[in-house]
């Protein structure tokens, strides 16, 4: 299950529905499989149809985690004009087995999160944390 | 001459779990025939055809190599090179 607060679900979907029609991505840093760090990344692609990370951004950002202690709790990015769920591209390329995928519908407005190990790809539960609860 | 070459979690199941190793070479191709050697299987996962595989970034200290130059790319003693899989879909 995937634990996350509302404030980064919404920055999450800002970002997707910002860079509509092109795919946004991102990275959420975090400690002990909580998600804290909103990282939003550059779409190196500006795609429709498909993003990856800028190496050097990318590179950058991961040596910060590095650095902090952190790992990248979450990788995110959108689907505009398909659901919210894990493409064969996806999967191929899927390299954080740790990591919680998180793809957002622009087109559906649909927030789902996935594990993607080994080629498997396994849904899971999201329950978002509202404000002062 | 020893390079630290720092490894991403998904490929350390080559390395018995080990997040940096040390190997020898005077470019990045030598440096990861020298990494296959002593970590072998890896080499498949970041070269193809002779070339990079397209979705894995390979770094010289700060520098992505493909913007150096590629397998050529020298390296020395006292160099970091970091492998992170590049964050990528469609």
């Amino acid at each position: 299950m995937l634990t996350i607060s509302r404030e980064l679900v919404d920055r999450i979907i800002a970002h997707a529905t910002a860079d509509h029609p092109d795919e946004a991505c991102g990275v959420i840093a975090g400690r002990g499989g909580v998600p804290e760090r909103f990282v939003p990344m550059e779409n190196a692609e500006r795609s429709p149809t498909f993003y990856r990370f800028d190496s050097m951004e990318q590179f950058r950002v991961w040596r910060e985690m590095d650095d902090n202690d952190e790992e990248p709790v979450v990788i995110y990015h959108s689907h505009t004009a398909t659901e919210a769920y894990p493409s064969r591209t996806d999967v191929s390329y899927a390299s954080e087995p740790h990591a919680h995928y998180v793809l957002y519908s622009t087109a559906l407005a649909q927030f789902r999160s996935f594990r993607i190990v080994d080629g498997v790809i396994e849904e899971e539960d999201v329950k978002i944390l509202e404000p002062g609860v | 001459m020893a390079i630290e070459v720092r490894i991403p979690t998904i490929l350390r199941t080559y390395t018995d779990g080990a997040k940096a190793v040390d190997a020898s070479g005077a470019t990045i191709e030598e440096l990861i025939g020298d990494l296959e050697a002593r970590h072998p299987g890896i080499k498949a996962r970041l070269v193809e055809n002779d070339k990079l595989r397209r979705f894995v970034n390979v770094y010289l200290n700060d520098e992505d190599v493909r913007f150096l130059g590629g397998l050529g790319t020298p390296v020395s003693d006292g160099d970091t090179v970091t492998v992170l899989p590049a964050v990528a879909g469609g």
